[in-house]
């Protein structure tokens, strides 16, 4: 047997040490649909809980939503299960061209490649486009997937502090030399909520002859007045050079990703990316419910501008109560705690209150930096918000934050 | 504190760390610490192997290799 138990005392050592450490993740069963109202079972083996989910990327609360399922169950009559091949070979139908074409108009480039997650595309990317000759120039607070990305490829890489446009100048000059430069940034950043800079970014791009790539997968279908994501927000649609971004968020949330950018670009892609290459793509009967998102977005912005409302109450209201918050204008919302097991403590306690909403801490987070983060959608009416901010201002009470200043929560409960 | 300490240590606190941090100094762990991430490392290690005119292997270049200043300033000195 190759799998002896001195192996298996290994993997069983290492575990504990995750366990040891407070990082282990548990998953919760959800045992109904996607949507702001969720039944959970949790721990494993309990009762359901009926909660408020307050953490999840479902933004446009189109998880759930009649139109895309009936449309998904429509696709799934009209073109089958599965493909049973990659694209190239015989995995390609005409819904998948389809849907390349809408999210290109939508997104304003000039061409798109599905990838079988957000997760893919920014893994083949890179090296599909790049080489030894080339340097890659990310912002510290890139997604996992594009740091993977960039591991797989070869051309030098480099980091500039996180929004820091005097630092990324200096990175740009200090790499003049190269072929290409490419800079590479998150369009909104998953833990704290924030926009890059899109329009500095551009002018700095044009001035030093560099491409930018930005991952907008928390911002595609609602960032901006039309929902196109943050380059429509800054001003400079049309400006960046690849976009890539998920299917698996607000845009539907089941599954899927893309490149969206230029089309000598996204042709490298066709030829050279390694997870389109050798995966099959997108699910039909997903490619049709997204299909039927793009078009309910492209008719109307009435879930954007939900959204937009929605959060804004969430921060005011937070703001009012007491707690500290990231500063932001996205429906991700921070709730500052510093210390990790407070907000373990925290997160543990709205789920008695019926809200469901995650502490996070280091090294998802830097260390210090401890939050409870929170995510608001369209699907959310204003009683849910009412209660959950109930919930979290009894909470804030009992351990006695609110109002407090930054330095006034550490000295009581440390980094 | 050394010339070579004092370089490095400036270099670090220019590169990596944000207004509100906290002072460093030549034993603050850098990446344990969560002050640097091992993918930031890279521009350490090619600043060093300019200024210094040397070549650190990979291998070389761990993360329990670059955690402190001064454990930077015993490995630079292997290669000088």
């Amino acid at each position: 047997m190759a799998f002896s138990n001195k192996v298996r005392e290994s993997y069983q050592k290492e575990i504990k040490e995750i366990q040891d450490a407070g990082i282990f993740k548990e998953e919760r069963f959800i045992h109904s649909p996607q949507a702001a109202d969720i039944e959970v079972e949790f721990p494993k083996g309990a009762g359901l809980s009926k909660v408020i989910n307050m953490c999840a990327n479902n933004y446009l609360g189109l998880s759930s939503h009649p139109e895309v399922v009936k449309a998904a169950h429509e696709g799934l009559d009209a073109r089958g299960y599965g493909m049973s091949s990659v694209r190239f070979i015989c995995g390609t139908q005409d819904i998948h061209n389809e849907l390349e074409n809408k999210v290109t108009e939508f997104l304003g480039t000039e061409d798109t490649i599905l990838f079988p997650s957000c997760m893919d595309a920014n893994a083949g990317v890179f090296e599909a486009v790049l080489t030894t000759d080339d340097v890659m120039i990310s912002d510290r607070l890139v997604h996992a997937s594009i740091i993977d990305g960039i591991r797989l490829c070869s051309a030098e890489h480099d980091t500039f502090k996180h929004s820091n446009m005097e630092h990324l100048e200096k990175k740009l000059q200090l790499h003049a030399d190269k072929r290409m430069k490419m800079v590479i940034t998150d369009g909104v950043f998953s833990m704290d909520g924030d926009t890059a800079k899109l329009d500095e970014m551009v002018q700095l791009c044009e001035k030093y002859d560099a491409m930018l790539l930005v991952d907008d997968s928390h911002a595609s279908g609602f960032i901006g007045k039309r929902g196109r994501g943050t380059h429509e927000k800054y001003g400079v649609m049309g400006k960046i050079d690849i976009i890539t971004t998920t299917f698996g968020k607000a845009l539907g949330g089941a599954s899927g990703g893309c490149v969206s950018g230029r089309k000598e670009l996204v042709e490298m892609c066709r030829q050279k990316a390694r997870p389109y290459l050798f995966s099959n793509t997108i699910a039909p009967v997903v490619v049709s419910g997204v299909l039927r998102v793009m078009d309910i977005l492209s008719q109307s912005t009435e879930r954007r501008d939900k959204l937009e409302a929605n959060a804004e109450y969430w921060r005011k209201g937070l703001t009012e109560a007491g707690f500290i918050l990231k500063e932001g204008d996205t429906p991700i919302v921070p709730i500052m705690l510093f210390n990790a097991k407070l907000s373990q403590d925290f997160s543990r306690d709205l789920y008695s209150e019926g809200i469901y909403a995650i502490g996070f801490f280091f090294p998802v987070v830097p260390k210090g930096q401890a939050r409870i983060r929170t995510q608001i959608s369209a699907g959310h009416e204003r009683h849910h918000l009412d209660k959950a901010l109930e919930a979290f201002t009894k909470i804030g009470k009992k351990y006695d934050i609110l109002g407090k200043t930054k330095q006034e929560v550490i000295d009581r409960y440390g980094m | 504190m050394d010339d070579m300490q004092k370089m490095i240590l400036e270099y670090v606190e220019e590169e990596y760390l944000e207004d509100e941090d906290e002072a460093i100094d030549v034993d603050t762990p850098l990446i344990s610490g969560g002050i640097v991430d091992s993918f930031s490392m890279v521009s350490l290690k090619r600043f060093l192997e300019n200024k210094y005119n040397i070549s650190i292997p990979d291998e070389k270049a761990t993360p329990e290799a670059f955690d402190t200043v001064d454990k930077i300033c015993a490995l630079v000195k292997e290669f000088i």
